[in-house]
């Protein structure tokens, strides 16, 4: 596995041994002035659970929606299993949506809803009903083929989304940020529930999100995007281990973003880098420093505490500032809190920085 | 505004000058309906001599009134049914597309129906003998639904804006061409909407009166033979009794569509 | 992809799904064909008609570009058909506004929730039965031995009403026949125009500016004269460019109470029915035109639009 730094837009190099499911070549979609995607060049492989992660406006809805049909792209091709599909709408195209407000059909019931698929296909209506049966097991919601949308709850009606794209056995399918109108609790259990449907149907998931989290424990590889381009792209621990620019550094979890007279104070060289929160470790001040250690002195500015950790904001002697993430392993609030404005030493690993392009 | 309760009482005479408008707007109404039943021939002198339900018997055995009766009827179906195409299809591509001269559409949609209707009449008599189109129940429908199109586009329109596109993308989504999309998705939600933009289409066609007079010829509607008999004062009974059909034919429909709409109007009345 | 044969319109719909332009275009072609072409068209080639004339020998349209309608509108008969039309439309109008005022206050600032809903279905039903039907009541109403006749003799008012019927102009052999009568008439059938605009103006006054005023010291009369009325002039606006329009092409009215003395939609009827004069017809069709274009106008600044 390469580490270091990897060029925005470029994936590190890696067997490519199955097939790609969707592939974009210098794909751009402008409205107007706006570049909502900006040469974007992209490989999804068959049967991987890719996420298109990124802020509102960063492009990655209007990527979804090129590969369903819903839109044209400006320049570059889109290729779906290895077939150009410009000229094809989407419903002659072998993917199906689930979408962010899960566009159930009120006036059918859950059961018609599901089978819609199948029905426009000409599916007799004894096979439809067997196989609707299949998918409301798999989606945990047995016995409510009778039941209309309205009767819903959120988490229920998702549920029905999906299997109701799932039911036609497509080769990709693209989610829209489904869970993002499901509360916490809700929203982590469908995650787990997702993961494990991909796994067992084992079909290619395209999913977008902007929350970060969500992406790095679903995915097997994602891409950060921002502004129409894109970032990186990479599993999850490539991308939150090895950032390759600033923003993806920022937006994936937490990160210090060290540059100027502050990167020089404490590696010696003015080059950027970022360095993670969690490791960095709080020392007393004067505490020594081994070889392969970066080590600054600070006074502790602010605390929070999180629970399970606790954050602090260490204003440095040299200038600029770092946060600090740590495990209340023995200590409780009341210690962690007491550590404002105690002056402080920090020390972490060098390896731990982690250069990026300056752009970012 | 939203809805909030009357801060103080309002005053006698207010309260007294509402009803008065109100009695002044529906008490003619009332007028007609009576004297269908007056035994006088002239059917005006009040309080009436006497009351008799012959009339009906009468005006039962008028073949006039019969025909004009089923050519109303007849162009106000066609009529309905040509506004509820075309504005339908207007709907959509108003509703779907941002291309150059949206706002123009709408313009024109509502054109006939805002301007006076003697401008449309006279413009379609003229278009009409100049193109050498004999009058027919044809050219009755085309000046009917030139202007009823409005109503239908309207309905049909606010329907459009009111369900999620989404629905149509996943219905696309799922493999249907955009015909069974139709079929399947729009038509159902837009179904009673065009069931009141139709039912105000035909209660608008089977009560004019102006533009009917120059696209007609020798045909007669029912308000035609209405307007025929306004100046001549026998047999006013009978014309009470067309009238009252002609009251029927405009008041049912358009309440259904009201009943239809009820729920969007309150809803966004109370909004307000 | 899918691999089952594509029906015919799965297949047109295919072909169109690569040409966004083309399904657009069929999808207007209809509504626009219609309204465009032929109702636009007539516009059109009623306007150019009206610079055309009628040779009074060979009964033949000449196709001549010329000014000669127009200024037969200006000759003395015309003339008056125009002010009487014009001044009739404008009486209504304010006796629209004023008569319409109490009701559209008393719904607007007094009624209940539920009331509003019940008054505003009350001045709708008369516009959901037929117009027509509704100026033949009148005529019955107003007609001599008719029920208004029998009301004012009631209450000992038929000497007033046989003074204003004596009077000049306004007058007439009976009510039904007069031009008092058509302004009854005209009055009842646009009254339910006047009312919802103003209704919606008055509704949309905070009732915090009333407070604000009465707070400031303004006894209520000040208080209408000064915050409400402007206030409720858009609506009232708005309300006469219905009721102005309406009266100055309707021909149903002065038909059925009227006399020789002809109005502008008669007018226009009369020319191209029996005199086969569609030329003069259309310059008069103009009239009401250029009349309620300057009418708009002047409306929007006052922003009557925003009321309707």
């Amino acid at each position: 596995m390469a580490s270091g730094v990897t060029r925005p837009g470029a994936e590190p190099a890696r067997e490519r041994a199955s097939t790609s499911a969707v592939r974009f070549s210098h794909v751009s979609r402008a409205f107007g002035d706006v570049q909502a995607v900006d040469d974007v060049s992209l490989d999804i492989d068959d049967g991987e659970f890719f996420s298109l992660l990124g802020p509102s406006g960063s492009g990655k809805t209007t990527c979804l929606r090129l590969i369903a049909g819903f839109d044209h792209p400006t320049s570059g091709t889109i290729e779906l299993h290895g077939v150009e599909v410009s000229g094809v709408p989407p419903y002659e195209r072998d993917v199906n949506t689930v979408f962010q407000d899960y566009a159930l059909f009120p006036h059918m019931t859950v059961g018609e809803n599901i089978a819609y698929g199948l029905m426009i296909k000409r599916v007799p209506g004894a096979e439809r009903e067997v196989r609707g049966r299949e998918m409301l097991e798999l989606v945990r919601l047995p016995g409510m083929a009778d039941r209309r949308p309205a009767q819903l709850s959120g988490g229920q009606r998702q549920r029905v989304a999906l299997a109701r794209a799932l039911i036609n056995r497509p080769r990709v399918l693209l989610l829209d940020e489904p869970l993002g109108a499901l509360d916490l609790k809700l929203r982590q259990q469908m995650q787990v529930e997702l993961k494990a449907i991909q796994r067992a149907v084992g079909i290619t998931f395209i999913y977008v999100t902007h929350d970060q989290e969500e992406a790095l424990t679903m995915s097997d590889r994602l891409a950060v995007m921002n502004s129409g381009r894109i970032e990186q792209v990479g599993t999850p621990a490539d991308v939150y281990e090895h950032p390759a620019t600033g923003f993806v550094a920022g937006f994936v979890g937490v990160s210090n973003l060290v540059s100027g007279e502050t990167a020089r104070a404490l590696t010696g060289l003015p080059a950027t880098f970022t360095i993670r929160p969690e490791k960095i470790l709080i020392r007393e001040p004067g505490a020594s420093v081994t070889d392969g250690m970066c080590w600054a002195d600070g006074r502790v500015r602010d605390v929070v505490y999180l629970g399970a950790h606790t954050r602090y904001w260490v204003e440095l002697d040299a200038g600029g500032e770092l946060v600090i993430t740590q495990q209340n392993v023995e200590s409780t609030s009341m210690d962690v809190l007491a550590a404002r404005d105690r002056r402080v030493r920090l020390v972490w690993h060098r390896l731990h920085n982690r250069p990026v392009e300056t752009t970012g | 505004m939203a809805a909030r309760a009357p801060t103080a009482r309002a005053s006698f005479g207010l309260k007294a000058a509402t009803v008065a408008v109100l009695l002044f707007l529906h008490l003619p109404l009332t007028v007609i309906i009576l004297f269908a039943f007056t035994t006088e021939d002239a059917a005006f002198r009040f309080p009436p001599p006497g009351l008799t339900v012959n009339w009906f018997g009468v005006a039962w055995q008028r073949a006039d009134i019969w025909a004009a009766l089923s050519l109303s009827l007849r162009v106000a179906a066609l009529t309905a049914l040509a506004a509820l195409v075309l504005g339908t299809l207007a709907a959509a591509a108003v509703h779907r597309s941002r291309f150059f001269g949206r706002e123009t559409v709408s313009f024109l949609v509502i054109l006939p129906i805002a301007l006076p209707g003697i401008i449309t009449g006279i413009a379609l008599r003229s278009a009409i003998s100049l193109l050498g189109i004999p009058f027919s129940v044809w050219t009755i429908v085309i000046g009917h639904a030139t202007f009823c199109v409005v109503v239908v586009y309207n309905n049909v329109l606010a329907r459009f804006r009111r369900t999620a596109y989404s629905q149509v993308e996943a219905s696309m989504d799922l493999g249907a061409s955009p015909f069974q999309t139709f079929r399947y998705i729009v038509l159902p939600s837009i179904a009673t909407a065009l069931l009141a933009g139709g039912m105000l289409a035909f209660a608008l066609s089977f009560d004019e009166i102006i533009v009917t007079t120059f696209t007609a010829g020798q045909q007669e509607t029912l308000p035609i033979w209405i307007f025929n008999q306004l100046t001549k004062p026998r047999q006013r009974p009978v014309t009470n009794i067309a009238a009252l059909f002609v009251i029927a034919g405009t008041f049912i429909p358009i309440l259904l569509a009201h009943r239809m709409t009820q729920g969007t109007v309150e809803a966004g009345r109370a909004g307000r | 992809m899918s691999t089952a044969a594509a029906s015919p319109t799965r297949r047109l719909s295919i072909y169109l799904y690569r040409r966004p332009a083309l399904a657009l275009t069929l999808l207007l072609a209809p509504p626009l064909l219609w309204l465009g072409v032929v109702y636009l068209g007539s516009l059109f080639a009623l306007l150019l008609q009206s610079f055309f004339t009628l040779d009074s020998f060979t009964g033949q349209v000449v196709r001549k570009l010329t000014l000669a309608n127009y200024r037969d509108l200006f000759v003395a008969a015309n003339i008056d058909i125009i002010v009487r039309t014009a001044s009739m439309a404008a009486a209504v109008t304010v006796a629209a506004a004023v008569v319409a005022f109490p009701i559209s206050y008393y719904m607007a600032r007094y009624a209940t929730p539920r009331g509003r809903a019940l008054l505003y279905l009350g001045v709708l039903l008369p516009l959901w039965s037929s117009y027509l039907v509704r100026v033949y009541s009148w005529k019955l109403i107003l007609a001599r031995e008719g029920v208004l006749n029998w009301t004012l003799v009631q209450m000992r008012l038929d000497g007033v009403l046989n003074w204003l019927l004596s009077l000049p102009v306004i007058g007439g052999p009976s009510l039904s026949v007069s031009r008092l009568g058509m302004f009854v008439v005209f009055l009842y059938v646009w009254l339910p125009y006047m009312i919802l605009p103003i209704e919606a103006a008055l509704e949309r006054v905070p009732e915090s500016l009333l407070e604000a005023s009465a707070d400031l010291g303004a006894r209520p009369r000040e208080t209408f004269r000064r915050v409400v009325l402007p206030l409720a002039f858009p609506g009232v606006v708005a309300g006469s460019l219905f009721t102005f329009s309406l009266t100055l092409g309707d021909f149903v009215v002065p038909y059925a109470l009227g006399n020789s003395a002809l109005f502008i939609g008669q007018a226009v009827l009369a020319f191209q029915g029996t005199a086969a004069n569609v030329p003069l017809a259309a310059a008069f069709t103009v009239v009401p035109m250029v009349i309620m274009a300057f009418y708009l106008t002047i409306a929007r600044r006052t922003g009557a639009f925003e009321a309707l």
